[in-house]
């Protein structure tokens, strides 16, 4: 049943490369085709999810090169974080398909839009680290061309900046995981994590290393000082800055942060390496100072970017404290700001496209005007903030108040 | 007839052929491009079959029947075979581009096909010939055909380009030779195979060695001897720059390779490696600094060359470390297959956006005069599999590479070529953003207006290179299983 | 000092020659000249080394250096030849951008 995992990724490869080729005009072929590839890869992973929860276990190996091998597997990980995005994948092309109804260039924008999916379902399910890494870059390819979608100077510049980000951070994690497979050998992720037995290796240089991967891994999930890109590529679609911006891209970083301390290091070695306090602060740093920028934000979609910078190292900050429960909240918190962001983001991108508005000193008396789009902003809002029943609201963060800001407004 | 195309006969057809062609091709005026892609798609064929029969073992050809040290002996192994079969299929799919460029009857086209043949008769002695004199032959064809080729487009800077580029060529088939003569003046013999077992590590070898890697050097266009590559590899027909810098000079860098690691193996010091080394990272930054001050397109991909270059030689220093050797060699294939596949789908690229567009200057190009979204898509991945990211054979190359530094210890290569990675991630993507902006051009612009339609042929025929490229990418295991002798590293 | 080794210095000695004015050279013509003097150069090293002792020390003349020196000469014509035409080219062509704004 391991065939299980390939089909995953790809019912989201041959319909993106299929939409290249569907004409322009031929939009039911293409909605056809997008839903369709949606609907199957949350049946697959439906499938994935029975499978799993049946004890069944799932892994592929391929010979990538002598001694490296292309793996992919399936736990519990992996299982949420492919599930979160197959399922706002399917949420998502509904809404691209409305919000880019009379756009120009819709084939390459639903082919990348595909493409970028099977990168995050790759990062989900890829079992060793020359995977992730292979997933990784992908993504970073793939989401260029949907952040210079417009093709105004404006978004071609802001693309520039994402790719010097990205690529710069990529270059980081290449150099950190060639290393650490030229003296450790092909590291497979494991859940008590692969380094805590190996006395041979020096610790400096896992130090070293480990500052690599996160420095690389830190530019995706946007962590201070490396976050800069995320508010400038809030020029892309509405539907890009929901699902890749706020969701895929950055969540991967996230993702593959906790993959290196927990699966790679193992978080009693990495407490012990003493690298977990720095990450902390890090993390900690980034949650205040995307909060307080998220204040002082009059655009509303930059606004929720710094939102997001703050939101996701709350995973980061989970990670890094390493107890259990810190750990589950952590994973609980990256389904549920991935939910709720995705909801901000497709009010903003109604309220632009409807009414024009951009700006937050803009959205008075909005409400009344379009009430559903702001019912649900506000749910979300308040989702966000960590009020209850929303969510568990054991780490409520000064975040929480930007969308607060806007929405009375409404 | 089977037995002659699967023995070792296969070597002497695999250069008769193309030399056949290229005089039938000038024999039929007007239809000279038939010969020629018969020759092409056979010498395809006889590619695959020379790779199937040298996995087993070496094949050997003494020619009409003299064996040396008074014949010339004919060789090939699996890393003959490789060259050989990147040769032919790189050759078959600008074969197919060139059909749709070149004006059917045109003079630039009656041209084209014979000097084509030629260089193919050409790349496959040097690849095949165990003959050092033979080999000095091979390189003169080799020049002048490809000197001959850059003259097709005929402008007064493409001229003297290829004047430059012919005198450069000539100093460096010299050099070469009066190594083989020092060699010849001590042992009395040019088989490469018995140089190998009497030369030593002698004064005589070494000076020997060192004339004939300069002036190989001088044709592979290592920085600093690069200088005359931009113009004739910018201002040739798209074709002819993808055959340049896709296949020869990939040709005088396997001769490199043979000589340093398999005829004078002795003689080559580490220092030497170190020094080659040096020069290929300073290759890597120069190149790609270059590329990214490019004003014109073809420019841009020419400076990549020269960066590319520098991965090869790069290598060096470890290539001569046992620890890595394997490693290090499956990346040198690497590098040379994925960088054939990439550039040559780049130039053919670039080509087709030269045509449609009408001019190469980067500042001017706007999504709205390119070419069809096939001819990006080969741009696009030939430019990631330059950059070195995955999916792609580039990816490989630079993957085996830098693990092979860091297992050695040797983070200033690690760090030049990630770096260099990052340069070159820089201009690739100052073409690709080009793609998507729909900004008015500036204002300077109303002769280029009208755009022209590229073949389909053209545009597939760079994607499917493109292709090729990024399969590499994948196949890594299977494609150095088949070519993986260890005939460097013992 | 014997003779071969009087003929294989001179011809280092005209390699050396050839080479320098070929790289400081700025006529076209001059430069093709010179490579083709570099060229010489190797060929009398080839030649001198025909004249070798054989395992019984018996003096004996190798033939094949000379099948290479004929061989080389005839490559050296060609790439001249070449060489030439291209200069005539680039002549004309400048020749006619010089009178074509006029």
């Amino acid at each position: 049943m391991s065939v299980l995992l390939p089909l995953i990724l790809l019912s989201s490869l041959i319909p993106g490369i299929a939409t290249f080729f569907v004409p322009e005009e031929r939009a039911r072929l293409r909605n056809t085709l997008n839903l369709g590839a949606a609907l199957v890869k949350t049946s697959l992973v439906v499938a994935l999810l029975v499978g799993v929860s049946q004890g069944e276990l799932y892994e592929v190996r391929v010979a990538l090169l002598p001694g490296v091998e292309f793996l992919l597997h399936a736990d519990a990980w992996s299982l949420m974080f492919i599930s979160l995005s197959s399922l706002l994948w399917l949420v998502t092309t509904l809404y691209a398909i409305g919000y880019l109804a009379h756009s120009r260039q819709r084939s390459r924008f639903f082919g990348f839009f595909s493409l970028c999916v099977f990168s995050t379902a790759g990062i989900a399910l890829s079992g060793n680290l020359i995977t992730f890494l292979i997933f990784y870059e992908l993504l970073t390819l793939a989401t260029y061309p949907l952040v210079v979608h417009k093709g105004t100077p404006e978004s071609i510049s802001a693309g520039r900046k994402y790719l010097a980000y990205t690529l710069f951070g990529g270059t980081l994690f290449l150099a950190g995981v060639v290393w650490l497979t030229a003296v450790a050998g092909p590291i497979e992720f494991s859940a008590t994590g692969v380094l805590a037995g190996r006395s041979d290796l020096s610790p400096t240089l896992l130090q070293g290393i480990f500052l690599l991967l996160i420095a690389g891994l830190g530019v995706k999930a946007a962590l201070v000082p490396l976050h800069s890109w995320l508010p400038a590529s809030m020029v892309a679609p509405a539907p890009v800055s929901a699902l890749l911006h706020a969701v895929a891209v950055v969540k991967a970083g996230a993702f593959g942060i906790s993959r290196v301390v927990y699966d790679v290091y193992g978080v009693e070695f990495s407490a012990a390496l003493g690298v977990t306090t720095p990450l902390a602060i890090a993390a900690a740093i980034t949650i205040l100072y995307g909060s307080t920028m998220a204040l002082f934000q009059d655009g509303l979609k930059r606004r929720l970017a710094y939102s997001t910078v703050s939101q996701v190292s709350y995973i980061a900050l989970g990670t890094a404290i390493a107890g259990p429960i810190a750990t589950i909240g952590g994973i609980v918190h990256l389904v549920h700001q991935g939910l709720m962001k995705i909801t901000l983001f497709f009010c903003a991108g109604n309220l632009d496209e409807t009414l024009g508005i951009t700006k937050v000193s803009q959205m008075n008396g909005v409400g009344r005007r379009m009430p559903w789009t702001m019912a649900a902003f506000t749910i979300a809002a308040l989702g966000m903030i960590g009020v209850p029943p929303w969510r568990d609201s054991c780490r409520n963060g000064t975040s929480a108040t930007a969308p607060w800001k806007a929405v009375p407004t409404g | 007839m089977s037995e002659l195309m699967t023995g070792p006969a296969l070597l002497a057809w695999l250069i008769s052929l193309p030399l056949l062609g290229a005089l039938a091709s000038i024999a039929l005026k007007h239809g000279g491009r038939w010969p020629a892609l018969t020759v092409v798609i056979v010498n395809l064929g006889l590619a695959c079959l020379l790779v199937a029969s040298t996995q087993s073992a070496p094949l050997r050809y003494a020619l009409g029947g003299w064996e040396a040290p008074l014949g010339i002996v004919l060789y090939a192994d699996t890393l003959s075979a490789m060259m050989i079969g990147i040769t032919a299929l790189v050759g078959a799919v600008v074969s197919w581009y060139s059909l749709g460029y070149f004006a059917p009857g045109s003079s630039s086209e009656r041209a084209f096909w014979p000097l084509w043949c030629l260089l193919l008769t050409a790349l496959n002695t040097l690849f095949l010939s165990g003959d050092a004199f033979n080999l000095y032959v091979g390189l003169e064809i080799l020049s002048l055909s490809a000197v001959a080729l850059v003259t097709l487009s005929s402008g007064l800077e493409a001229i003297q380009a290829a004047l430059r580029y012919l005198l450069v060529s000539l100093m460096g088939s010299l050099c070469y030779l009066l190594g083989v003569a020092l060699l010849y003046q001590a042992y009395a013999t040019l088989d490469l195979a018995l140089l190998a077992d009497v030369t030593g590590d002698g004064v005589l070898e070494r000076a020997a060695l060192a004339l004939m890697v300069a002036g190989l050097l001088l044709k592979t266009a290592l920085f600093p001897l690069h200088f005359w590559l931009p113009q004739a590899h910018a201002g040739a027909p798209a074709p002819v720059s993808a055959l340049l810098s896709a296949l020869v000079l990939k040709a005088t860098f396997y001769l490199i390779l043979r000589l340093w690691f398999d005829t004078l193996t002795e003689a080559a010091t580490y220092l030497g490696a170190l020094l080659l080394g040096l020069l290929g990272c300073a290759a890597i930054l120069w190149g790609s600094l270059q590329a990214l001050r490019a004003q014109r397109l073809k420019q841009l991909v020419a400076y990549s060359t020269v960066a590319q270059i520098g991965y090869l030689f790069a290598l060096f220093p470890l290539l001569n470390d046992p620890r890595v050797a394997d490693a290090a060699f499956d990346s040198v294939i690497y590098f040379v297959i994925a960088h054939a596949c990439a550039k040559g789908a780049m130039f053919l690229a670039a080509g087709n956006i030269l045509t449609a567009a009408g001019h190469g200057r980067l500042a001017d190009l706007r999504a709205a005069n390119l070419p069809s979204a096939i001819t990006l898509f080969a741009l696009a991945i030939a430019g990631v599999s330059l950059i070195g990211l995955p999916p792609t054979g580039g990816f490989i190359a630079k993957w085996l590479l830098l693990q092979s530094a860091l297992q050695v210890g040797a983070w200033w290569l690690a760090g030049v070529v990630l770096l260099g990675g990052l340069l070159a991630a820089a201009y690739v993507f100052r073409v690709l953003a080009v793609c998507f902006d729909v900004s008015p051009p500036p204002t300077s612009m109303e002769a280029s207006s009208q755009r022209t339609i590229v073949s389909a042929g053209r545009q597939w025929s760079a994607l499917i290179l493109a292709l090729v490229a990024l399969a590499l990418g994948f196949l890594a295991a299977p494609v150095l299983d088949l070519f993986d002798a260890n005939l460097v590293t013992d | 000092m014997n003779t071969s080794l009087l003929f294989s210095l001179c011809g280092v000695a005209l390699f050396l020659l050839g080479l320098y004015v070929a790289l400081t050279t700025t006529v076209m013509l001059r430069r093709i000249l010179a490579i083709n003097i570099m060229g010489n150069g190797v060929f009398m090293l080839f030649i001198a080394s025909a004249y070798r002792r054989g395992e019984d020390g018996v003096l004996v003349t190798d033939p094949v250096p000379h099948a290479l020196v004929l061989t080389g000469i005839v490559v050296a014509v060609s790439a001249t030849a070449l060489a030439l035409t291209l200069v005539c080219r680039l002549h004309e062509l400048s020749h006619a951008s010089h009178e074509g704004p006029k």
